[in-house]
């Protein structure tokens, strides 16, 4: 398939335009808040306390007169690099080793790996989430490793049932009777080849990473004031809801926003990637 | 339509029926609170929420506070003391039994404070009964208390949560099963839940006007709010969100108590940990701070300023803020006089209350300012007293502290902060030992003038007593003089 027929297909996909323009629009705030924020966040103003939206602050200021607007843009940032960095973790990890079960099929080593994954995916995963912050203290830092370890056993799987089907094809056997190696063959014919599955898969658990993040900060067990943080500025909002509302709903809308973006542009990517499915569509 | 008809007779039957049955007062309650004790004994234990259930309720002195913080009689109905201010004689009431059956009298007192100043007793509060260096029963309704030195506050102290009496008959499981004396009985315990008493029959004094209570644990303060709108607790004594008290001062439901505690809320700072050794580093950071902004940000307005560690509605209160006004920029030559002109970083721990959380974020936006960072970290109060009280492992922290007339734990260079003054010390020595009312006042107003300018503590302002209730719910304590929910006096209105 040429790229410009891809291009074609990329963009005549709704759910993949609006998903990518959502997501587009809390990187590119996470972004700029690097260089710009209406106000600082760091800088408290109570007696401008839970100002309803105005021309100052559109979306009003909390509890403590900080803009909620510069919060959630600098909330985001914790979000996004918590989410991408436990799924770098997740594929890291989880990818190589659902390659070398694939390759080493029905093996101990396959039976020991995918073992040690259900052992991880049998757990509740927010409640190890908890109880590593809570030994080693709340920080941003724990939580990414937290809701890293739990992306490792989805990477695994994925990639190994991709894979055990593709080493019965003909081009791997080809490449076997040409001598090439179980580690080669992985690298060179297996791992191009589950690479949109991945794709797809490490979007969905990009936002399942910021829902996650947001729920350990809600508890209070992710990044500590005064960094903003989605999840804890909902926690913050929560007594005050009934006559303030706007400090719960913008945050709460920046969470759904943003994981409802990732996912229409995972579900986008898997229709532009499995050609199955772009066949029927047609 | 027959049908329909007859529901509806059967409906406004019911509610006839209903009527009549609500309009006899009440006689039984549901008070939340937001802390569950740990056990239930109050000689035991420095946890404030033991006192929050059974003070007054189940477990009386030789003396107990009034509701505006007065020292009135209790087991004792009268007491005469020597010339020489050293031998407390008390003349207890008559008929007064412990709520298994068995008799209160002079052998109880002893066997009380014997056990509260004994070499291993596990008494929280054993400066209380310190100067105590005798007690002698003389017959069952006197009992004899001689004091080492004269002691000012010894009725005062004996009024405290700590120095109920109980029975060595009871003793044993008194952590389970508390027997007193008091208007209420123990009933049951459902850890997590609730505690329940019931009113003793048998009551020596006024009986109490309901027939039960009981004592709900909240920790949480949305589910407070949602458990008090909802009407499934009557009264909630130390609402934890201060944000939805106008909400519920606007429903006529609803009365707001708002009144005073003995709770300094103080920037609690390790004296012995380095900077904060330094004099002119905690004068700095007293004058970074802004009182008036985290009464509102954190309180949301409710609190009074304090300069020193002393209950403004003390009268020998001495209103020293202007030590520690607010003054950024003095704060800042401060530090850069002390040899931290780019200032520093320090830790700043938290324990749950909103006022220790709220409060920290603004204190530590207001130390940024004039360059002290603080890395904030929230503790569950377990871990706050493993880290910061016993283990005295933090910089910064924020905690009110409750218990009534406790400027004598500056004298304790142990104590978690860790302030040790001879000076002050010899104030403290010297006022135990006054009697006079005029030396006692003058000697409280020089120890407070002391700690305040020696910036031990960051003192912020005086917590404010919160309680929300029904509003037909009559009796309960405005002000809280002591750890206490005496609902002794508590009754509905018709």
């Amino acid at each position: 398939m040429s790229t410009g027929s891809l291009m074609r297909a990329a963009l005549t996909n709704r759910s993949l335009v609006i998903g990518l323009a959502l997501s587009l629009i809390f990187v590119g705030a996470a972004l700029i808040s690097f260089v710009w924020v209406p106000q600082d966040v760091t800088t408290l103003d109570i007696a401008n306390k839970m100002k309803t939206p105005s021309a100052a602050h559109p979306l009003g200021t909390d509890h403590f007169g900080r803009d909620i607007l510069s919060m959630i843009m600098v909330g985001a940032r914790t979000s996004i690099a918590v989410a991408v960095v436990a799924v770098v973790i997740g594929m890291g990890l989880g990818v190589p080793l659902g390659l070398a079960a694939a390759a080493r099929r029905g093996s101990l080593a396959d039976e020991v790996i995918m073992r040690g994954n259900d052992l991880v995916f049998a757990f509740p995963s927010l409640l190890i989430a908890i109880m590593i912050t809570a030994v080693f203290g709340p920080s941003a830092l724990n939580a990414i490793i937290a809701i890293g370890i739990f992306n490792i056993p989805v990477f695994a799987r994925l990639t190994r049932g991709a894979a055990l089907s593709l080493w019965t094809r003909d081009y791997v056997l080809a490449a076997r009777v040409a001598g090439k190696g179980a580690v080669r063959i992985s690298l060179e014919h297996i791992l191009p080849n589950v690479t949109n599955l991945l794709i797809v898969q490490g979007t969905i658990q990009f936002s399942l990473g910021i829902l996650a993040e947001a729920a350990l900060s809600y508890v209070g067990l992710g990044a500590q004031p005064p960094i903003p943080s989605w999840g804890r500025m909902l926690a913050d909002s929560q007594t005050m809801i009934s006559f303030a509302p706007h400090m719960a709903i913008f945050p709460g809308m920046a969470i759904l926003l943003t994981v409802l973006g990732l996912n229409l542009m995972g579900d986008g990517l898997r229709d532009l990637f499995d050609p199955r499915i772009r066949r029927d569509r047609r | 339509m027959t049908y329909l008809k007859f529901t509806r007779g059967m409906v406004s039957a019911l509610a006839l029926v209903a009527g009549v049955g609500m309009a006899q007062a009440k006689t039984d309650i549901v008070v939340g609170m937001q802390l569950e004790p740990p056990h239930l004994d109050p000689t035991s234990a420095a946890a404030g929420a033991i006192d929050s259930v059974l003070y007054a309720n189940v477990f009386e002195g030789l003396t107990r506070f009034g509701p505006d913080g007065s020292v009135n009689p209790g087991l004792a109905a009268s007491w005469d003391i020597s010339a020489d201010g050293t031998v407390y004689t008390f003349k207890l009431h008559d008929g007064v039994t412990f709520h298994d059956g068995t008799t209160m009298d002079a052998e109880d007192v002893k066997f009380s404070l014997d056990r509260a100043r004994a070499e291993d007793s596990v008494n929280a509060q054993k400066g209380l009964f310190a100067g105590i260096t005798d007690v002698t029963v003389i017959d069952p309704l006197t009992v004899q208390v001689t004091l080492g030195a004269p002691n000012g506050s010894f009725l005062f102290n004996m009024a405290w949560g700590d120095a109920v009496i109980v029975a060595p008959e009871s003793i044993e499981n008194i952590k389970t099963n508390p027997v007193g004396t008091g208007a209420f009985k123990f009933d049951n315990w459902v850890q997590g839940d609730r505690i329940d008493i019931v009113k003793n029959p048998d009551y020596w004094g006024e009986p109490a006007k309901l027939d039960r209570a009981t004592f709900k644990f909240i920790s949480d303060p949305t589910a407070a709010f949602a458990a008090v709108m909802a009407e499934d607790v009557h009264a909630f004594a130390g609402f934890p969100a201060p944000e939805n008290l106008p909400q519920f001062d606007a429903d006529p439901r609803f009365q707001v108590l708002i009144g005073s505690t003995e709770g300094e809320t103080i920037l609690s700072t390790n004296n012995k940990q380095a900077p904060f050794d330094n004099i002119k580093v905690r004068e700095a950071m007293a004058h970074a701070i802004d009182r008036q902004a985290i009464i509102d940000g954190a309180m949301f307005g409710y609190g009074t300023p304090i300069g020193t560690h002393f209950a403004p509605h003390n009268p020998d209160y001495v209103d020293l803020t202007g030590n520690s006004a607010y003054d950024p920029e003095k704060a800042k030559a401060l530090l850069a006089e002390a040899g931290f002109p780019d200032g520093f970083t320090t830790t700043l721990k938290l324990p749950p209350p909103s006022y220790a959380r709220r409060g920290g974020e603004i204190i530590a936006a207001q130390l940024r300012a004039v360059g002290i960072e603080t890395e904030i970290s929230n503790l569950e109060w377990a871990q706050w007293l493993e880290q910061v009280f016993t283990g005295k492992d933090f910089g910064l922290t924020i905690v009110s502290h409750t218990e009534p007339m406790d400027i004598g734990i500056y004298a304790n260079p142990d104590y978690y902060f860790q302030y040790d003054s001879a000076e002050f010390q010899k104030i403290m020595t010297d006022l135990t030992a006054a009697t006079d009312p005029a030396t006692r006042s003058a000697l409280l107003k020089q120890a407070q003038e002391k700690i305040s300018l020696d910036y031990v503590n960051g003192y912020l302002f005086q917590l404010a007593a919160l309680s929300v209730a029904n509003a037909k719910v009559m009796g309960l304590w405005k002000n809280a003089p002591t750890q206490a929910t005496d609902l002794t006096a508590v009754y509905w209105a018709d």
